[in-house]
């Protein structure tokens, strides 16, 4: 076990895949002579050289699709958005071919690939930069959506999604780059795509919230405990395939659940997990869940209207109060 | 190293060539004629693209090719893959929609794919095919091989970002990738000078520094010529070439603009069809002794046949099972 930061932990992970796998490739803007717009690719250049670590200019569509091209030849590359915006010039070779090509195809071609690169909100980056990606993509059969919260999901998670025989989407965050935790060093060390992680075991409530947005619901929980209120913190990890076993299994213990995103509510990411939760526990539900979500606007450039986007502690400890009853 | 090639080689071709050319030529045109008929019988649905007056580049092109060379090419590919080898019958089923369809029904005529063959497929959002062509060609690089990837494409694609994103990082990177441009004047129904600045299509390889060149598409042995030796060059120097092949689609966009008359008028279509490329070939081989006629009529009747099969087999075929529906989505 070593300390390390979220962003070290990527970088760790795609090192140790790309000794492991030579047929694994990194292919985007800037990761090799710069070393990455956020250093996530740090050294790799220098590790693998040119011909794995493939510097483009910038054509997300095209650069994408050479990949998808790729990927049906059987190599498995790792593509980066400098960040997750930029994949809406990318989104129909993402949506059109990597993620029908195995089905349309009848089983015969493939897309082992991955996509990553920081989303959602992040420090006065504006409207065009800060937007909640995952939602553009869980839509999609043929994809995986992974948001990883912490250093160790971060590289266990990307290890994870390299060896998938399947297109994934992997949305970090410029926020958690910088933040420490313990991650195994152990080279096999992965965390299977599609499980669940409870944070912070609870009886009263249980609270869904990833990234930036778990950390804040752990706050919330610490201080409700204060109050008597006990809150179960589940984090997805994964977001398609949503974890069952594990989502479902928290709500039919605590009864109660409310939904945490900072993305825009509208057909968002709380909308797909409160009909999930309704759907498979409606029977174990003593209140309606409950969705905290970002305001239904584009991100805003003030510092002060950027933080009242995003949901505030106190809506989410509303939330919870709520739907306790309390 | 740009030129316009229209003239065909004054040499004697060999007939074993001959008629392998002429037979792949007769067999898509017989297989799309039959499907026409079985579009029109409720047999096929969904978008149905014909080829005819274009067979020459599609056999032309893909005849200077090795078996494990890669074909890739957007929604109007019946050509280009029964030209790469692929079995009529499990085409045939695929437009039918039944189970033993190369993509297992799953796909249609707008998603043919046979890895067998090393067909990358039919792709139907134009212009996207173009980078994943450059993708393929990446990874032969990559893993030191010396295959190349010919990508099929209409004039339509030109304008879409997609071309010039592709043209870029294939001169960029020299893959070995053959851009072939299908320029039969057309992008549905707007024709070429009301989509292009440059109408010239093979000019765009100078901008991106790659050897372009155009060629008569009606001519499959300028066709032929003019791909192998982009083919030959690219095994060699793995370098890109754009062909702009100049073509006609003697019939409409798809099976539901069947008279195409809006965009272009009959007399043009009538002109046109005095190229075909078929009875051009088929001329020419009986005029130089190359072929007699009763060789000619044979390949015609074996190619028959062999749609009649296909045809056969793919009403055979029965439906896929529903348990299919959701099968195949994820790769396990």
């Amino acid at each position: 076990m070593s300390v390390m930061t979220y962003r070290e932990a990527l970088n760790l992970a795609l090192r140790e895949e790309m000794r492991r796998d030579p047929r694994v490739f990194l292919i985007g803007e800037e990761i090799g002579l710069y070393d990455g717009a956020y250093k996530v690719t740090q050294g790799l250049l220098k590790e693998f050289g040119e011909r794995r670590v493939v510097d483009t200019p910038i054509c997300e569509s095209g650069f994408t699709g050479v990949a998808v091209g790729a990927a049906m030849l059987g190599l498995r590359p790792v593509v980066e958005m400098m960040t997750f915006n930029f994949a809406i010039l990318a989104l129909d070779q993402i949506v059109n071919s990597a993620a029908k090509l195995y089905y349309m195809s009848g089983g015969q071609y493939n897309v082992p690939m991955v996509i990553r690169g920081p989303g959602g909100p992040a420090h006065q980056l504006a409207a065009q930069h800060s937007q909640s990606m995952e939602v553009y993509f869980y839509h999609v059969p043929g994809l995986k959506v992974v948001r990883p919260s912490t250093p160790r999901d971060a590289k266990g998670l990307l290890k994870s999604a390299i060896r998938d025989d399947n297109p994934v989407i992997f949305i970090e965050s410029e926020t958690l780059y910088g933040i420490k935790g313990e991650v195994p060093d152990d080279p096999e060390f992965t965390i299977p795509l599609g499980k669940a992680e409870i944070r912070r075991e609870g009886t009263d409530v249980t609270v869904f919230a990833y990234m930036g947005m778990m950390y804040r619901a752990l706050e919330v929980a610490e201080e409700l405990a204060k109050e008597g209120i006990s809150c179960e913190v589940v984090d997805p990890r994964t977001l398609r395939p949503m974890d069952n076993e594990t989502m479902i299994g928290s709500v039919r213990k605590t009864h109660r659940a409310v939904v945490v995103e900072a993305g825009a509510g509208f057909a968002g990411m709380g909308s797909e997990i409160s009909a999930f939760v309704t759907e498979n526990a409606f029977d174990d539900l003593d209140a309606p869940v409950e969705r905290v979500t970002g305001a239904n606007a584009p991100m805003p450039y003030a510092k002060n209207l950027e933080q009242a986007k995003t949901p505030s502690k106190e809506k989410i400890m509303a939330a919870i109060r709520r739907v306790c009853g309390a | 190293m740009a030129q316009t090639k229209t003239l065909t080689p004054a040499t004697k071709i060999d007939a074993e060539l001959a008629r392998r050319l002429l037979s792949q030529m007769l067999l898509i045109r017989r297989f799309e004629e039959r499907a026409a008929e079985m579009y029109a019988l409720g047999k096929i649905g969904g978008f149905l693209h014909l080829y005819i007056g274009e067979e020459a580049v599609g056999v032309g092109a893909t005849s200077v090719l090795r078996p494990d060379d890669y074909v890739i090419s957007a929604y109007r590919e019946h050509g280009h893959c029964l030209a790469k080898g692929s079995d009529p019958r499990r085409m045939m089923a695929e437009l039918f929609g039944r189970r033993d369809g190369l993509s297992k029904g799953k796909g249609g005529s707008m998603h043919l794919f046979d890895k067998s063959k090393n067909f990358l497929g039919g792709h139907a959002i134009v212009g996207a095919h173009l980078p994943l062509a450059a993708g393929a060609a990446f990874a032969i690089k990559y893993q030191g091989g010396d295959q190349v990837v010919l990508c099929y494409f209409g004039d339509g694609a030109v304008p879409q970002g997609e071309f010039h994103e592709s043209m870029n990082l294939a001169s960029l990177w020299k893959l070995p990738v053959v851009y072939v441009c299908e320029n039969n004047r057309y992008a549905m129904g707007t024709a070429i000078h009301r989509a292009l600045a440059q109408t010239e299509i093979w000019r765009y390889a100078e901008t991106y520094g790659m050897a372009g060149e155009a060629v008569d598409g009606m001519d499959v042995l300028a066709v032929r010529d003019v791909v192998g030796r982009a083919v030959e060059r690219c095994r060699r120097e793995q370098a890109p070439t754009l062909i702009e092949a100049r073509t006609y689609r003697f019939r409409g966009h798809s099976m539901r603009d069947p008279s195409a008359a809006v965009y272009r008028t009959k007399e043009e279509v009538e002109r046109e069809k005095e190229r075909d490329p078929i009875r051009l070939f088929r001329e020419r081989c009986l005029k130089d002794g190359t072929l007699t006629e009763a060789e000619v009529r044979t390949i015609e009747k074996e190619m028959n046949d062999l749609v009649d099969e296909a045809v056969a087999f793919a009403d055979a075929s029965p439906e896929p099972p529903l348990e299919w529906l959701t099968a195949e989505v994820y790769k396990e």
